[in-house]
């Protein structure tokens, strides 16, 4: 989209200067004259916001840094002194808190547009993995910064992602020991995590920079995603997207000030105003919100793949799920860029987006929490009512032989007029059976909507009948269950088939609808435009 | 629009399907939770409400009376309570029959200026009240002198350890953010202080609010122990409130400004977004889009 330079320079000044430094010809031609698609439609506005939230994190981030102490016994009181007694820290403090959300609001808009409109496809397959870059550093940033104020949620948090990285083969326990300064989460892993939460901005600036570049270099993708033919298809950059992006940027300011003025906690977390104690492990440790996602998707693999452990596997998935997004210009098999004219990749995409949706509110859940089940949990006690108790030693010959020893010891039991028996196993090949001879044997079933409803419901049973038995067998019985983890089992797998599956197979075979000539076609329905 | 076939369609029914499954998913498992906090309509819950400081004043009685005897507060000092905002301000104000300058806590209807903390009465006495442990400047050695407005709240115990070995080995939490720092916020703080219901396991108290259901704190309220000077009922229930209020200002001393700030920030943005929107669409006519 780089064409002669429009640029002339007005005064003597601007002539001296253009002929030593350019930088107004630069800023001329990328945000002036650039020329920028007509059609552009709100969801282009998210990259002013994105500009916006940067610089709004720097210059925070600037200003608390001066008052932070990185300090495992002061860090938090020093955060709390930078609200209470710097002025207006009341206002900074929470808008670099709830400024990281408002981040990641505008950065998941932006990357889904990106997706829907295939602004990945050629010619701006680098452009989108710089945007990819900046998305993971964002991530660290994030989590960097999160572990600052050095709360529960702080501490807990950088234990499970230093740990994580442990979990891989052979530079793991390195690389974890290394971010750790230890072997530990302690002091100097606050040191380092406040050096790199600040060293980690300017780098996304750096990368935001190459990432505008070669957005000016392959020109913008549109609604249509057809590529820009004519001086027709274009409106310039100012006036017409600048104003478009500020009044975007006006309403995106008004949440975000809903959100600082009114409800500045409610993104967070409770537990990271308790001061971090490494002793005491919170009831649950979960991320911000804006990686929820992730987390569901670490946690779905609670089963071991061939040689690799369930924690390497989630691990692995976890960096897969973003990996992958990497790979997305090759795997997208489709010559058609916007789904505006994919019909059925678009029903895809839009359970996509649910599917991502889904487990962010995984990645919030116990895992282990039922959310449907086949029947009741149940259980069914069996006692002897009165009776005479006998008992017999078990003693095998060796530890596999223990159950069919046993067994005979049961049937010589038995033979003896025992009407209920039950094994109690003392070692490896020792082992006592006993038995009731005589005595009236019943039976009764519980029920419960939990397993806890049902242990209790046993032990109910079990004061009820009191002395009046020697030994209950108890049978329990779970119902198939689908928990948070299952549910994120499924989510997870359509997150990867989508990319690995869906999108490469249905570039091939769906049928595109039609696809405007040009850009301006559609919308000037081939009237002449004014302006441009 | 391009015409819809089979797949689409069954695609569509089966992310709506899956819409309403999580949705009726979600409102099964709000349903379960159980011993939620009592919603208390307390001042400072809308977004124009402010604090209520005589509640405010008559909790910091409560806070100081009761809770202080284990509880410390580290992040606050006494001159918080003097400071624009808290709920011991300090305004002068000129009688206007006499022309004689008084002084009041909280900011008068109209006029009246602000007391420097340092010269605010109330917040010397409260601070001089309690006895801090400092540096004797001559000797070098630990002494005891009277508390000063820059001194934070004096900690009942001189460290975590002190604080366990009197409490049965519990450790009685710092209270600066206490309403920041637990789920339900001052809602839960009130219901945690009402939820006693006299069952005990060993030294621990039921209290069917607190997580676990068992907590090492005794029923720390009882009718009629602290003097209200302003007429409030001396109950469990006022004390409960009051002294919640207070720790919800504590948390956040500076609620009143910043909800103040927020209502010109959203005005001021509503107006540029709307001569913004009208900006644009004058750029934008006669452009096709």
């Amino acid at each position: 989209m780089s064409g002669p330079s429009t640029y002339e320079p007005a005064s003597g000044f601007t002539r001296w200067l253009d002929k030593r430094l350019p930088i107004l010809r630069l800023a001329h031609d990328s945000f002036v004259a650039y020329p920028t698609p007509r059609n552009l439609n709100y969801w282009w506005t998210f990259g002013a916001m994105l500009s916006l939230c940067l610089v709004v994190q720097i210059v925070t981030g600037v200003v608390l840094a001066m008052h932070y102490v990185p300090h495992v016994e002061h860090a938090m009181d020093s955060v709390q002194r930078f609200r209470r007694d710097v002025p207006f820290g009341w206002l900074i403090q929470p808008m670099h808190a709830v400024g990281a959300s408002m981040f990641f609001i505008a950065v998941y808009i932006h990357m889904f547009r990106g997706l829907y409109y295939g602004s990945y496809k050629a010619p701006r397959e680098i452009l989108w993995i710089l945007g990819c870059v900046i998305y993971l550093l964002m991530v660290a940033t994030a989590f960097l910064g999160y572990t600052l104020p050095w709360g529960q949620m702080s501490f807990w948090g950088a234990t499970v992602i230093t740990n994580l990285l442990g979990a891989l083969p052979l530079v793991g326990e390195s690389i974890k020991n290394w971010l750790m300064g230890g072997f530990a989460i302690d002091q100097p892993t606050l040191n380092r995590f406040f050096s790199l939460h600040y060293l980690l901005p300017f780098v996304i600036a750096g990368v935001t920079v190459l990432h505008v570049w070669a957005l000016h270099e392959a020109g913008q993708n549109n609604p249509t995603g057809v590529d820009v033919k004519s001086k027709a298809d274009t409106v310039p950059f100012t006036p017409h997207a600048t104003m478009k992006d500020l009044f975007a940027v006006s309403l995106f300011l008004i949440l975000f000030s809903v959100f600082v003025f009114y409800m500045p906690d409610a993104l967070g977390h409770a537990d990271n105003y308790i001061p971090a104690n490494p002793l005491q492990t919170p009831p649950e440790i979960v991320p911000e919100w804006y990686l929820l996602p992730f987390y569901a998707i670490l946690r779905a693999f609670d089963f071991n793949i061939g040689p690799i452990d369930s924690k390497l596997a989630g691990v692995l998935a976890m960096f897969a799920a973003i990996g992958i997004l990497f790979l997305l210009p090759w795997l997208d098999t489709s010559r058609v860029r916007s789904m505006r004219y994919r019909p059925i990749a678009r029903q895809f995409f839009l359970i996509f987006v649910v599917v991502c949706v889904v487990l962010g509110w995984c990645g919030g859940q116990n895992p282990g929490r039922i959310l449907a089940k086949a029947g009741p949990f149940s259980a069914t006690l069996t006692w002897v009512q009165g009776g005479q108790v006998v008992e017999a030693p078990v003693s095998a010959s060796s530890e596999g032989g223990f159950d069919q020893a046993a067994a005979a010891v049961e049937q010589q039991l038995r033979g003896q007029g025992a009407t209920l028996t039950a094994v109690r196993r003392e070692g490896a090949t020792q082992g006592v059976v006993r038995g009731v001879v005589g005595g009236a044997e019943q039976t009764r079933t519980v029920r419960g909507e939990t397993a806890d409803a049902v242990e209790a419901e046993i032990t109910t049973v079990r004061a009820e009948v009191g002395a009046a038995a020697p030994f209950f067998i108890v049978e329990r019985r779970v119902p198939p269950t689908f928990t948070v983890t299952n549910l994120s089992q499924v989510m997870t797998a359509y997150y990867f088939l989508f990319f690995l599956l869906i999108l490469p197979i249905l570039g091939l075979r769906e049928t595109p609808g039609r696809v405007p000539d040009t850009i301006a076609k559609p919308v000037t329905d081939g009237k002449a435009q004014g302006a441009a | 629009m391009a015409k819809r076939k089979g797949l689409p369609k069954m695609l569509r029914a089966l992310s709506a399907a899956a819409i309403a499954a999580i949705a009726v998913a979600g409102v099964a498992l709000a349903a379960g939770a159980a011993h939620h906090p009592e919603d208390h309509p307390f001042s400072f819950d809308s977004p124009v409400g402010n604090y209520d400081m005589g509640q405010v004043q008559r909790g910091f009685q409560v806070y100081q009376q009761v809770c202080a005897a284990c509880h410390g507060m580290d992040n606050l000092a006494y001159r918080h309570l003097g400071e624009e905002g808290g709920p011991f301000a300090a305004y002068r104000v000129r009688d206007h029959e006499t022309g004689e300058m008084t002084m009041q806590i909280g900011r008068p209807a109209h006029g009246g200026s602000f007391v420097a903390v340092t010269d605010n009465p109330w917040v010397r006495a409260i601070a001089s009240e309690a006895t801090i442990t400092d540096i004797d400047p001559n000797s070098g050695q630990p002494a005891d002198r009277p508390g000063r407005p820059s001194d934070h709240f004096r900690n009942p115990f001189p460290n975590e350890i002190a604080a366990r070995a009197s409490n049965g080995g519990a450790h009685p939490p710092d209270l600066s953010s206490i309403t920041l720092a637990r789920h339900g916020g001052a809602d839960y703080i009130r219901s945690l202080l009402l939820g006693y219901d006299g069952e005990m396991q060993g030294t621990l108290y039921h209290n069917p609010y607190f997580p676990g259901g068992y907590i090492a704190m005794p029923p720390p309220l009882n009718p009629d122990v602290v003097l209200y000077t302003d007429g409030s009922p001396t109950t469990v229930e006022q004390y409960a409130t009051d002294v919640t209020a207070f720790l919800q200002w504590a948390a956040d001393p500076h609620m009143e400004q910043r909800k103040r700030t927020g209502l010109v920030v959203l005005g001021f943005l509503l107006a540029l977004s709307a001569l913004l929107y009208l900006a644009y669409k004058q750029v934008w006519r006669g452009e096709s889009h």
